[in-house]
C-alpha cells in the first residue's frame, strides 16, 4: 500500500484505516441507509464501529439496484418505503464518519439528479470519504472523478473477474482509495462457498494497482473473510449477510454487532 | 438496405454505458462483434432469407379506406401485425439470434412487457436451437396470458417478476441481474431501443428494415412521401424502426405516440418525452425518464403492457431535443377506443400498443395529407384487457 499517491483528504482517511487496521484484513461491512428506517440504521451503523468496523459502506438506496442480488434490493424497497431521502443518508454519513472513514455506495442516477459537483460536495460535507457507483464504469467516469477530486473525496472504482488484464491496468491505475474487487461474475448476495475464482481476481488485482484491494460480493462467513485475507485481500466487504441479520433479527442492533465482532474475530 | 455500420455510444447527450463492471467486457465483445457481422454480406444474406422466409417480409403497406375517410386524409398502415408472431419484434429477436450463435452463446434471455418480445426471442431460439430464459412480470403474465403459453409452447423458461409493480421495468432490471451472473454463456435480447450502448443502435438497425420497406413501398403506390409517419413508442423500437428511413427526409415529420395511462395530470402513465423533465439513468442509459427530484425512478402506468416502462430510448430523446420529431399521448381509454374502431372500420385487431398512435391519426385533427403508421403489432394477446375493459368506454 503506496501513500505517496495520496492526494485527496478522504484518499487519506481510507489509506490510514488500510494500514491501521488490527486485523490481517480491513473490516468493512456494508449497511443500507435507511433499513429498516432512518432511525435504526443509524443504530446500525454505530453497531457496526463497536463491533470493530475499521471502515464503513454506507448505502444510499436507489429504485432500481441492477448490480444487487434480492436480499439488498429489498432492503434498498424498504428504505425508499420508510421515507428515506438523500438527506437521510448522509445524516448518519454525518454521525459516523467521525468514527471511522464513510464511503458513500449509490447509483448514478441518485448523483446525477444532485449534479456530480453537487453530489460529491454534499457527500464531502456530510464526511464521507470515498463514493461507490457501481453502474459507472471506467468509460463513464471522468465527470465523476473531476467532481469527487474537487471535493476531495475517492472516486472508487470497481473490478470484476471477467475484467480484461488491459481494463485492469486502466482501472487499477485510477483507483483512489481503494479497489473494489468482486469476487464473483454476478450480483451481491451470499454464496454458500467463495468461488473458485476469487482468490485469482485477488492477485490480478493486487498486480494492477498501488491502492489497497478489497473484496466484496458474496463474502457470507467469518471463515470466507478469513480465506480472502489469506489470498492476500487488504480488505473485506460483507455485504447481504449483515444486511440480511438487521431483517430478520428479533433485536438487529445486537445481532449484528455481534456478526460484526465475529468477522473483526477471523480477521485478527 | 442501409450497408453503414454505426454504433452510436451517445445520441446527443444520451445514451452511454451505465452498467457494471462485470457486463463492460460483455458490451465491447457485442459491439465488436455486430460490426463485424453488419458489415458481413453472409450474416446479412442470412438474415434477409429468415425475413423473407420465414419471417414473411416485406410486410404488406396498406390504404385503410374507411380509417381515411374518417380522417380526412390517406392513411397508410405498415402491416408488421401480419409478421411471424405478430409483431415488429421478431425482425430484432431473429437478427440478435443469428448474432448469439456467430459470438458462441447458447443460452438467450430476454426481457418482455406485452410478451410480443418475449415471443419473439422464443420462437428465434427454437429456430436456432439456443437455449431460452424470458424474465416478465407477474402482472404482465396476468394481462398477457396468451403470449405465456405460446413461449412455454416455443421451449422458453417464462419466469415471473415479482418487484415493485410486476411490470416490463422489473423485468428488465432483472434480466440485466441475469446477464451480470450469467455474462459469459449467455447474450441478452434486449427488445426495445434502449439500453448500454451498442444496444440502441443493434435495435434501430434491425428494426430500420420496417421503415426502409414503408418509405419505397409508399413512393411505389402514391409517387410522394408522407407528410406524417407514427408509430406509438415504449421504450421506442418499432418507431425508431420506421422513423430511421425518414430521418432525413426534411418534409416527413414524425410523430411518437406515448401512453398517457389515465391522462398526462393522473402522475399514472408512460410518457417520459411527452412530459419532458430532466433526464436519467435507467437499464444502463441515460434517457427520458419518470423520476423524482432525487432521482428515484417513478412506476410506469398504462393499459397496455408494452407501454408501461417509465423511460424511452435515448435517440428519441434526442430527435425530442433536436425538435426532428415530436411526441404526444393517448390515454388508455382513447388506446381502448381504437382497438375497437380499427377493428370495425379495417377488419384488424390492432395491439393495445399500436392502438395509441391509431387514435391520433384517426380521432385527432392535423395539417398532414397523408400519414403513414406502424401497425407494429396485432391484438389477440390483448383480447381478455380489451373485452374487460371495453364497457368503461
Amino acid at each position: 500500500m503506496l501513500t505517496d499517491a495520496v492526494t485527496t483528504p478522504g484518499e487519506q482517511r481510507i489509506a490510514q484505516a488500510f494500514a491501521q487496521a488490527p486485523g490481517r484484513a480491513a473490516l468493512m461491512p456494508y449497511l443500507m441507509g435507511g433499513f429498516p428506517d432512518p432511525a435504526t440504521s443509524l443504530r446500525i451503523a454505530q453497531a457496526y464501529v463497536d463491533g470493530g468496523a475499521d471502515l464503513i459502506e454506507l448505502g444510499m438506496p436507489f429504485s432500481d439496484p441492477i448490480a444487487d442480488g434480492p436480499v439488498i434490493q429489498a432492503a434498498a424497497g424498504r428504505a425508499l418505503a420508510a421515507g428515506t431521502g438523500v438527506e437521510d443518508v448522509f445524516a448518519i454519513a454525518r454521525a459516523i464518519s467521525p468514527q471511522v472513514p464513510v464511503v458513500l455506495m449509490t447509483y448514478a442516477n441518485l448523483v446525477l439528479a444532485r449534479g456530480a459537483d453537487r453530489f460529491a460536495a454534499d457527500a464531502a460535507a456530510a464526511g464521507a470519504s470515498g463514493l461507490i457507483v457501481p453502474d459507472v464504469p471506467l468509460e463513464e467516469a471522468p465527470a465523476l472523478q473531476a467532481a469527487c477530486a474537487a471535493a476531495g473525496i475517492a472516486l472508487v472504482p470497481l473490478v470484476a473477474p471477467t475484467t480484461t488484464d488491459e481494463r485492469l491496468a486502466r482501472i487499477g491505475a485510477l483507483a483512489q482509495g481503494f479497489l473494489y474487487t468482486v469476487s464473483v461474475t454476478g450480483t451481491t448476495g451470499e454464496r454458500a462457498a467463495l468461488s473458485d475464482e476469487f482468490a485469482q481476481i485477488v492477485g490480478r488485482a493486487g498486480g494492477a494497482t498501488s491502492a489497497p484491494v478489497a473484496l466484496g460480493f458474496g463474502i457470507a462467513t467469518p471463515e470466507q473473510a478469513s480465506a480472502a485475507a489469506d489470498a492476500g485481500a487488504d480488505g473485506v466487504i460483507i455485504g447481504s449477510r449483515l444486511v440480511r441479520e438487521a431483517a430478520d433479527a428479533a433485536d438487529p442492533v445486537a445481532a449484528v454487532e455481534e456478526l460484526v465482532r465475529s468477522f473483526a474475530g477471523a480477521l485478527r | 438496405m442501409s450497408a453503414k455500420v454505426t454504433v452510436q455510444h451517445r445520441f446527443g447527450a444520451y445514451g452511454g454505458q451505465y452498467v457494471p463492471e462485470t457486463l463492460m467486457p460483455a458490451l465491447l465483445e457485442l459491439e465488436a462483434a455486430w460490426i463485424d457481422a453488419w458489415a458481413d454480406t453472409e450474416f446479412r444474406a442470412r438474415l434477409d432469407a429468415l425475413l423473407r422466409d420465414y419471417a414473411g417480409r416485406p410486410t404488406a403497406l396498406y390504404l385503410a379506406e374507411r380509417m381515411s375517410e374518417i380522417a380526412g386524409r390517406p392513411i397508410w398502415l405498415k402491416r408488421e401485425d401480419l409478421l411471424h408472431t405478430g409483431a415488429h419484434k421478431l425482425n430484432n429477436a431473429l437478427g440478435q439470434g443469428l448474432l448469439a450463435v456467430r459470438m458462441g452463446k447458447r443460452r438467450i434471455i430476454a426481457e418482455t412487457g406485452a410478451g410480443q418480445h418475449g415471443v419473439g426471442t422464443a420462437t428465434a431460439c427454437a429456430l436456432l436451437g439456443l437455449e431460452c430464459v424470458v424474465y416478465m412480470g407477474a402482472e404482465d403474465m396476468r394481462r398477457q396470458l396468451p403470449n405465456v403459453q405460446r413461449m412455454e409452447l416455443l421451449g422458453a423458461e417464462v419466469r415471473a417478476v415479482e418487484a415493485g409493480t410486476r411490470t416490463l421495468k422489473e423485468a428488465t432490471s432483472e434480466a440485466i441481474r441475469d446477464w451480470v451472473t450469467n455474462v459469459e454463456t449467455t447474450h441478452y435480447i434486449i427488445g426495445s431501443a434502449i439500453g448500454p450502448a451498442p444496444y440502441p443502435s443493434i435495435v434501430r438497425d434491425l428494426q430500420r428494415v420496417i421503415g426502409d420497406e414503408a418509405r419505397e413501398q409508399i413512393l411505389a403506390a402514391t409517387g410522394r412521401l408522407p407528410a406524417r409517419v407514427v408509430a406509438c413508442v415504449g421504450g421506442g423500437s418499432n418507431a425508431i424502426g420506421t422513423f430511421a428511413a425518414f430521418v432525413d427526409d426534411p418534409g416527413v415529420r414524425l410523430l411518437g405516440v406515448e401512453a398517457a395511462g389515465e391522462g398526462l395530470d393522473s402522475g399514472r402513465h408512460g410518457a417520459p418525452l411527452t412530459v419532458g423533465g430532466r433526464p436519467g439513468v435507467l437499464h444502463g442509459a441515460l434517457i427520458a425518464l419518470l423520476q423524482t427530484d432525487e432521482g428515484q425512478v417513478i412506476e410506469a402506468h398504462s393499459v397496455s403492457a408494452g407501454l408501461d416502462y417509465p423511460g424511452a430510448g435515448p435517440e428519441h430523446a434526442h430527435l425530442r431535443d433536436s425538435g426532428r420529431a415530436t411526441y404526444t399521448a393517448v390515454t388508455d381509454l382513447d388506446a381502448l377506443r381504437a382497438v375497437r374502431d380499427v377493428a370495425r372500420l379495417e377488419g384488424i385487431i390492432p395491439a393495445l400498443e399500436t392502438a395509441h398512435a391509431l387514435h391520433v391519426v384517426l380521432r385527432e385533427a392535423d395539417t398532414s395529407d397523408m400519414d403513414l403508421v406502424c401497425l407494429s403489432g396485432r391484438g389477440d394477446k390483448d383480447l381478455a384487457e380489451v373485452m374487460r375493459r371495453l364497457p368503461e368506454c
